[in-house]
């Protein structure tokens, strides 16, 4: 699928939920349930960090597409980075790069994805497409 | 007692609601909120008097200048001071420390000692850093026990005829924990050493005295006393701040200018450089009548019960512990849940409608000694209520619940 498709696939999802409380239990549901990143990347050049939570992220390139792997010590934080993952994982550098968060706002976790709420997300997709424009000046 | 429903009268911003829920407003310890006395007189200094100070021979110029002079003599009587030109306008306390340790610059040489303690905010931290690495001097730290409470034999143990000055909360932010700065500045003062006194904390529970307590410097800020942000003060003895340098140099500060020399002015105006902010310098004494009005024995009386109430109630909920469990505390509780990061349940007890604090609130080094990333902080002000304290803990519950 294309980043565009599992967004609004993502955005389908979330419009089942009726109000906040299901909104986050789930994100917390997809936060327990993250891939966690293997526990060697987890290493100071990974980490962002946030004022509030730290994120951990790692790339790596697999048939011309990356993958993602990443976690933190917030599990809301974690959750979102799940949504990210899954949109971002698995995708051509170039996609990437084209790519926006915008349907974050429709599925009504803007507030999560402000800078000035120092998480770490916004740090995390700015390190997503450098990973993104790394691998495809490599290419 | 309290009427404290006519207090809260006082306070437009709690008649809003925040995510659909009435606001419960616990992060006093960042800031404090305004009440309509404050708001109106701010709006009332732009429609009625406003001009710059000290410059004019014009009517409004001479309003200007007596309103904003009336309240440093109002703040010189609040603290007690001896003189009013000891009392410094300042933006806040960070303003007022970096004036201060910028000035020990000019004091310090290698191998002097600045000591600092474990409880300290960032703000009185990296200001004396900045001064150790200018000078050469070493930076000490008095260290902390489990509960929050400075080590005093260590702090004796650490003090000597190196250490030039000791600068020290006199409340926590983080913990709350009240330090027995009286009993602090008479050691520092046996070995030769000055003490900066960081009131921020305090001075929105007590009334400091400054000539009792003996401190160089005291210095807090405006906003968490109920007056404007970007307003504070920074109380110096005479002494001392005829021989600190100017921090900043400009108009107001002089008292001639040629190119070959300027001679400064007296105190305080050498230093109050520029227009300061003429508005917010009044208004801060409006917001010290306000709470004078209250009366700070019944405001700390008050805030006690809700400490107390706060506490026992918070510590139901299982696997929650608090941080900073000194018997001399203010109403500053500090606290995790097992297991929980604290950002978890902050962001979802603010969909509650709940506002506290969480993170390492500027005090990292403290966070470092618990080996945490951060806490939850709920602190109260006289006008809250056991009620709200009692939405709090329903907010925590059900945080605790979706999140483990």
């Amino acid at each position: 699928m294309t980043i565009e498709e599992i967004q609004h696939e993502i955005v389908d999802e979330f419009s089942m939920f009726d109000d906040w409380m299901q909104r986050y239990e789930y994100i917390i549901e997809l936060g327990k349930s993250l891939p966690i990143i293997d526990e060697k990347f987890k290493t100071e050049e990974n980490i962002i960090k946030g004022c509030q939570s730290k994120v951990w992220v790692h790339g790596e390139e697999k048939d011309g597409k990356i993958i993602f792997t990443a976690d933190s010590d917030a599990i809301l934080t974690k959750g979102i980075i799940a949504v990210l993952i899954r949109v971002f994982s698995n995708q051509k550098p170039a996609a990437i790069l084209n790519a926006t968060t915008d349907f974050i706002d429709e599925i009504g976790l803007k507030e999560h994805l402000s800078p000035t709420r120092a998480n770490g997300l916004v740090s995390m997709i700015k390190q997503i497409k450098m990973y993104a424009l790394a691998f495809e000046a490599k290419n | 007692m309290l009427d404290i429903q006519k207090i809260r009268n006082d306070f437009p911003i709690f008649y809003q609601k925040v995510n659909g829920k009435p606001l419960v407003y616990f992060d006093n310890a960042a800031t404090s909120q305004k009440p309509t006395q404050v708001i109106e007189a701010e709006a009332n200094y732009y429609k009625e008097i406003n001009a710059n100070i000290h410059r004019g021979v014009h009517t409004l110029s001479q309003l200007a200048t007596d309103a904003y002079e009336a309240s440093r003599l109002k703040i010189q009587q609040h603290i007690n001071a001896k003189f009013s030109h000891e009392v410094l306008f300042i933006s806040g306390t960070t303003h007022g420390i970096n004036l201060v340790a910028n000035g020990f610059a000019s004091f310090l040489k290698l191998d002097d000692e600045v000591m600092v303690s474990a409880l300290e905010h960032h703000s009185n931290i990296v200001p004396w850093q900045m001064l150790c690495e200018k000078t050469g001097a070493k930076l000490v730290v008095i260290p902390m026990n489990e509960n929050g409470e400075l080590i005093q034999s260590e702090y004796e143990r650490l003090l000597s005829d190196k250490t030039k000055i000791v600068t020290v909360n006199h409340i926590s932010n983080a913990l709350g924990t009240i330090n027995p700065i009286k009993w602090m500045i008479e050691k520092a003062h046996k070995v030769g050493a000055a003490v900066l006194i960081d009131g921020a904390q305090a001075t929105p529970h007590l009334k400091p005295d400054v000539q009792d307590l003996d401190c160089d410097f005291y210095v807090f800020s405006g906003h968490k006393i109920c007056g404007p942000t970007g307003t504070g003060i920074l109380y110096g003895k005479e002494d001392w701040l005829n021989k600190l340098p100017p921090y900043q140099g400009g108009g107001e500060m002089i008292a001639t200018v040629s190119f070959e020399k300027t001679t400064y002015a007296e105190l305080p105006h050498k230093f109050e450089a520029g227009t300061p902010n003429i508005a917010g310098g009044i208004v801060l004494g409006t917001a010290i009548d306000y709470l004078n009005e209250i009366g700070f024995d019944n405001i700390a009386a008050y805030e006690n019960e809700l400490l107390e109430y706060g506490t026992n109630r918070l510590l139901e909920i299982e696997g929650l512990k608090i941080y900073g469990t000194s018997n001399q505390k203010t109403s500053v509780i500090s606290f995790n849940i097992d297991g929980i990061h604290p950002y978890d349940v902050g962001t979802i007890i603010d969909k509650l409608g709940i506002a506290v604090r969480t993170g390492h609130h500027c005090a990292q080094p403290i966070m470092d000694f618990y080996k945490i990333p951060g806490t939850l902080r709920a602190s109260f002000a006289f006008y809250n209520t056991k009620e709200e304290i009692d939405a709090l803990v329903q907010a925590v519950k059900k945080a605790k619940m979706m999140l483990l």
